[in-house]
């Protein structure tokens, strides 16, 4: 499988990077592509080893250990075609992965731009204003040690069952990484340049804008991070209870109906969809702070 | 040539004292500093660490008030910082985030200075601290002598007429040291600037300025204000150089002798 993977990656890469820098510097083109393809190659050659390596003793260990509680990978790869795009057992699960995946990805999204939207602001404020942080630091201080799961019963009396109390949790799951890391960043921002800063004539909000915050974005951006992967891992929860839609719901149900070869597809996509939201963040992250030493 | 400017008084200190607490004990910064600044002149504060010399600067700057006394720029109470007076910081104080270009161009644009004009002067001082091919460099991609060009240039697009500096130069080579205060005295003698040097090197005070202020630690004060009437350019390694770096060394150390009997 890893041989067929490679050998199917490799060439099709190597065809379509001549003919997009076709023509004029076609000939000077060339020759260097061969090492900065093997050089892109590795790493994603590399880290395909340790997965396949695992799926080969995860398939092994089933034959071998001769258990039907959990299923080879074959199968879980048959199911993931089912349940992404239908065809095999045509069930209630069937061609739905879209339905709950969009479901699962409009509350961790929502729930992070929310968490956004109160902890950058609520951050910056308690970061740099005396008063605001002696109102809000202690509070913050003795509801941040509450597991986010701890909320779950309280947010189903507030909002009920279903899809709002997920989403609640994840606001709450995003928030305390994304406000916690911009008052950090904010009360790490050298102090120095505040005194150039109003040196040069920059006064009042304009120093918000100006200093505070871009002084804080690379920390910010670390919130964000541990934010959106939080969000990622308490959607789950959230979802598990009285939820009809989303990834968490199809893990729960799944496990009812004991569909084991379900639960995992649902883990597989999790994972999948969390991978690449953080490097949709990461990407931002680069651009905005190609000024910084350490993420540029 | 320093004549005909030595006319207008553009900074005054008089009676000026400065304490604070540290742990628990009251600690004399500053004690009775007089001082009265020409505009255009090269000044240079001297003396031990805490000596108070950096207090001073920073309340030149309106960094920090007085305990008593007054600080003046041309006739107003010193309040807090504005943009005639320009810092320029040891550690530079660039904002990361900002290029070359962009942190030239900051105090102009937080004044409100009109795009075109805005564009010519920072153009400018970009040409005048060398720093044309790194115009749109990140301050981390910069060496420690770059840096602080673009901290100069920095206040000087920024209208200041009175630049002060602390211990710009200390954390710099030699080599790049001594290149960049021939550049300062050079920016100095082409513009008209009054600046207000924070240094501990004698000879550096001596190479630079009109006028040598030392002082001595707790409580800080002035000990002698000295004008330096050696032509320019001056030569580090000439004998009277030689001389007034001795007397001035005296001076500078004159109390490790009091505290030592």
């Amino acid at each position: 499988m890893k041989q067929s993977v490679a050998s199917i990656a490799a060439p099709a890469t190597v065809e379509s990077r001549p003919a997009a820098t076709t023509t004029p510097k076609a000939h000077r083109a060339e020759p260097a592509e061969g090492p900065r393809l093997e050089g892109r190659a590795r790493p994603v050659l590399l880290a395909l080893v340790v997965p396949v390596l695992f799926v080969l003793f995860w398939e092994a260990a089933v034959v071998y250990g001769r258990t039907r509680l959990i299923p080879p990978p074959t199968e879980v790869a048959v199911m993931m075609w089912d349940f992404a795009f239908g065809g095999i057992w045509d069930d209630a699960f069937s061609r739905t992965l879209h339905v709950h995946l969009l479901m699962s990805m409009s509350r961790v999204y929502g729930g992070f731009l929310l968490a956004c939207a109160a902890g950058i602001p609520l951050g910056l404020l308690i970061g740099r204003v005396r008063l605001i942080r002696q109102l809000f630091d202690p509070v913050l201080q003795i509801l941040r040690p509450i597991p986010v799961t701890a909320w779950l019963p309280l947010s189903m009396i507030i909002f009920g069952l279903g899809g709002t109390s997920a989403f609640s949790l994840v606001f709450l799951g995003a928030f305390y990484p994304v406000l916690l890391n911009t008052v950090f960043g904010v009360r790490n921002v050298d102090p120095k340049l505040f005194e150039a800063a109003a040196m040069l004539g920059c006064k009042g909000s304009n120093v918000f804008r100006r200093v505070v915050l871009p002084a804080a974005l690379p920390s910010i951006f670390t919130g964000l991070r541990l934010g959106l992967g939080f969000a990622w891992v308490v959607i789950v929860v959230g979802e598990m209870t009285g939820v009809p839609q989303g990834l968490g719901a199809v893990i729960m149900d799944a496990r009812t109906l004991s569909r084991t070869d379900l639960v995992i597809c649902g883990m597989i996509v999790i994972g999948v969809a969390g991978f690449l939201s953080d490097k949709a963040i990461t990407w931002l992250n680069r651009r905005l702070l190609r000024w910084s030493p350490q993420h540029g | 040539m320093t004549g005909d400017r030595a006319t207008f008084r553009l900074l005054e200190i008089e009676h000026l004292s400065k304490e604070f607490e540290l742990n628990g004990a009251r600690i004399q910064a500053l004690r009775d500093v007089n001082l009265s600044i020409n505009q255009g002149e090269f000044i240079c504060l001297i003396g031990a660490s805490g000596c108070g010399k950096s207090t001073l600067l920073r309340i030149i700057a309106g960094f920090e008030t007085a305990t008593s006394g007054t600080a003046r720029v041309r006739g107003k109470l010193i309040s807090e910082p504005g943009p005639d007076r320009g810092m320029v910081f040891q550690d530079y104080a660039l904002f990361p985030w900002l290029s070359v270009r962009e942190n030239i161009a900051f105090g102009p644009t937080e004044r409100g200075v009109p795009k075109a004009e805005r564009r010519d002067k920072v153009e400018n001082f970009i040409d005048v601290v060398g720093l044309r091919k790194f115009a749109d460099a990140y301050p981390h991609q910069l060496s420690g002598g770059m840096k602080q060009r673009v901290a100069i240039a920095r206040v000087l697009a920024n209208d200041a007429d009175i630049v002060l500096m602390d211990e710009p130069f200390g954390a710099l080579d030699a080599l790049t040291r001594e290149r960049l205060q021939e550049e300062l005295l050079d920016i100095w003698q082409r513009t008209g600037l009054t600046v207000i040097f924070v240094t501990h090197s004698i000879e550096e005070a001596i190479f630079l300025s009109d006028r040598v202020v030392v002082m001595t630690p707790s409580p800080g004060k002035i000990e002698s204000d000295n004008r330096i009437l050696l032509p320019r350019p001056r030569d580090v390694s000439a004998p009277d150089f030689n001389e007034l770096r001795r007397t001035l060394g005296a001076k500078l150390h004159s109390h490790h002798g009091r505290r030592a009997a």
